[in-house]
């Protein structure tokens, strides 16, 4: 198990919070919560160690699509695919703009 | 054997109990001034039910479990109950599964429950195995627990072979995180660091109780059930308290906060 | 077939949506919700990934129009173990359901089991929760009925077990099992001739929710869908307390046990018959 932090530029924090995901195999659990205007916090605790690369690329690949909002994420992740990593995030933003 | 020595030692001259599973030992004898019934669970070697010849709570010993202590409730003279514990597992067993050796044992965790609210200071006496389903079933229902401080005697969800298998680990690598998690240790000095044990008592032989050993025990069943009288309290809100505990006493704190 | 498009599956719901579905609209109300992160203190020093709700789900609410509390185990974290967090999370919601009931407020308890039952990370701490939870429903059980679930598809066993069976009531579906042993602990102690853990189709025929149902250990059978089920347990809940309590009836199943011819290996249609009698 490796615990990392990730930092990224950001808008403005949402309203609401998320929560995406369960801490099941091949599935992970987000944490969405408001942050400090400019910056999206992310921390990650996962069960597969040595892909800090991994994560910082995907979220990189993310962000730079869009800015995202001001949020601290937490990730409790137990060997989710980028794909489904992917996935949930975006679920985790469509709820909050729901809110 | 240590359950059927004690059993033997502290209920001697009492009256055996009639019309149960032979693996079970009921007696209604005398502790201090106060009229008792002792309840062991013991090997038998004949039991109908060929995987629970050997000590294990099976589907006779939950259903007879229930009902020894019923009778006493029945009694309605809220007499002590003391739970002899030396139990190695719950039945392992097609025929167990098959015939819901799960209603068994919760037959005998109401039955003990029952007899608890009810007002009779229940006791589970620790003189060896208290594994599991077998312990949840006799003995983990009552006001207090106290354990011989011995090698024999352990508290656990699983064995050591199987646990290992089950977590993937070495039975060398559980061994090594049990000495750094205390909820995972089979020792008894780990398990009293939990808070659930009121009291651990040093005895000289604990499979063939001396005059002495006897007393010593004799005396703290005894200060046990003054001490369940005297606090009126008939849940198990004793058990908590522990620094090893602390959570369990948080999350409780937070649901009354919140409720 | 229209039947089968129509239906919502609740098999496939998480511990969370579960309880959000059966509660009345607009009435669910967790406590301890995740972001309140009361996690379990044992798991991350181990290495394991923990959960912000520890697997269990605490919500209030009401059920057409009656107070309830559900307890949901989330059955894909850790395959629904209870350790400390989660194990005192249920029992402290019914402990405080049977405080509310002393203080004359009717509250009663659902409990969705989907559990191995003890967590071997936490071991004695989650068995002594356990035998918490079985004080807690003996306890409530006195004054308003516990429902347990067993929907599937973990099912439930160990401990929870136990607490199954002491429920007022237990509702069932096909998916769902309920044991006190889990298939592969049974093989490993007794050997694959005593029970063959990779032999689905036998163990279902053993320990699933029809079987179960047809032997007299549950008491309704439904079928995988969300309005179904909770219409069920409205209805057991508006019953109140059963008549007799299953757990005891230790008279009633130890004549049973004495007629069983118990040498020869055991059949599930001897279950039924053993169990139900004239019934079957």
């Amino acid at each position: 198990m490796e615990t990392l932090s990730f930092e990224f530029p950001a808008g403005q924090p949402p309203k609401g919070r998320a929560l995406v995901g369960c801490v099941g195999s091949g599935d992970l659990e987000v944490l969405l919560e408001p942050g400090t205007a400019g910056t999206l916090n992310i921390q990650v605790q996962t069960s597969v160690n040595g892909a800090e690369q991994r994560w910082q690329h995907l979220f990189q690949r993310l962000f730079q699509e869009q800015t995202p909002p001001a949020l601290n994420i937490q990730i409790h992740d137990f060997g989710a695919t980028p794909g489904v990593v992917r996935l949930r995030l975006e679920q985790g933003f469509e709820e909050l703009g729901h809110d | 054997m240590s359950g059927l020595q004690w059993f033997n030692a502290l209920s001697a001259g009492a009256a055996p109990v009639a019309g149960l599973p032979a693996s079970l030992k009921v007696a209604d004898g005398v502790l201090g001034e106060q009229a008792v019934r002792f309840i062991a669970v013991v090997p038998d070697a004949a039991n109908r039910f060929p995987r629970a010849r050997q000590g294990e709570v099976g589907l006779l010993e939950g259903w007879g479990l229930a009902k020894a202590v019923d009778e006493a409730i029945a009694s309605g003279d809220q007499r002590p109950i003391i739970a002899i514990v030396d139990v190695p597992s719950q039945a392992y067993g097609r025929r167990e599964e098959a015939l819901g050796i799960h209603q068994a044992l919760a037959g005998a965790a109401d039955s003990y429950a029952r007899a608890r609210l009810a007002g009779h200071p229940v006791i589970a006496l620790l003189v060896g195995k208290a594994m599991s389903g077998a312990f949840l079933a006799h003995g983990y229902q009552a006001n207090r627990l106290i354990a011989l401080r011995d090698p024999g005697v352990m508290v656990h969800a699983m064995g050591k072979a199987s646990a290992a298998r089950v977590t993937l680990r070495s039975v060398e690598e559980l061994e090594a995180l049990a000495a750094s998690v205390p909820p995972m240790a089979y020792d008894i000095d780990s398990y009293a660091s939990l808070g659930l044990l009121w009291e651990t008592l040093t005895v000289s032989q604990i499979e063939q109780p001396t005059a002495d050993d006897l007393a010593r025990v004799s005396d703290c069943l005894v200060q046990a059930i003054k001490d369940i009288q005297n606090s009126g309290v008939r849940d198990l809100r004793g058990r908590l308290g522990a620094v090893n505990r602390a959570a369990s006493s948080h999350v409780r704190e937070l649901l009354r906060e919140q409720w | 077939m229209t039947d089968l498009l129509n239906r919502h599956s609740f098999v496939e719901l998480g511990a969370r949506q579960r309880a959000k579905a059966l509660l009345d609209a607009g009435s669910y109300r967790e406590l301890i919700d995740p972001f309140q992160r009361v996690m379990s203190p044992w798991l991350s020093r181990q290495g394991v990934v923990p959960q912000a709700d520890d697997g269990v789900v605490i919500a209030k609410g009401t059920l057409d129009g009656l107070p309830v509390v559900i307890a949901a185990i989330e059955g894909n974290f850790q395959g629904g173990s209870l350790g400390e967090v989660g194990g005192a999370k249920i029992a402290g919601a019914l402990e405080l359901a049977a405080e509310d009931n002393r203080n004359g407020i009717p509250t009663r308890a659902v409990l969705l089991l989907e559990t191995g039952g003890v967590r071997l990370q936490e071991a004695n701490l989650g068995l002594a929760a356990i035998a918490d939870i079985h004080a807690a429903i003996v306890d409530l059980r006195q004054y308003q009925p516990v429902i347990g679930v067993v929907a599937g598809s973990v099912g439930c066993f160990g401990g929870m077990s136990i607490a199954a069976g002491l429920c007022s009531y237990l509702l069932v579906t096909r998916e769902a099992r309920l044991g006190l042993n889990g298939p592969q602990v049974i093989e490993q102690e007794a050997g694959l001739e005593e029970y063959d853990s990779r032999d689905r189709p036998f163990i279902w025929s053993l320990t699933g929710g029809e079987q179960r149902f047809n032997s007299g250990l549950a008491d309704r059978y439904v079928a995988d869908d969300v309005a179904q089920i909770r219409q069920q347990i409205s209805e057991l809940l508006q019953q109140g307390l059963p008549a007799t309590q299953r757990s005891r009836q230790a008279d009633y199943y130890l004549a049973r046990l004495a007629e069983l011819d118990a040498a020869p290996q055991i059949e599930p249609a001897t279950v039924r018959d053993l169990y139900q009698g004239e019934r079957s």
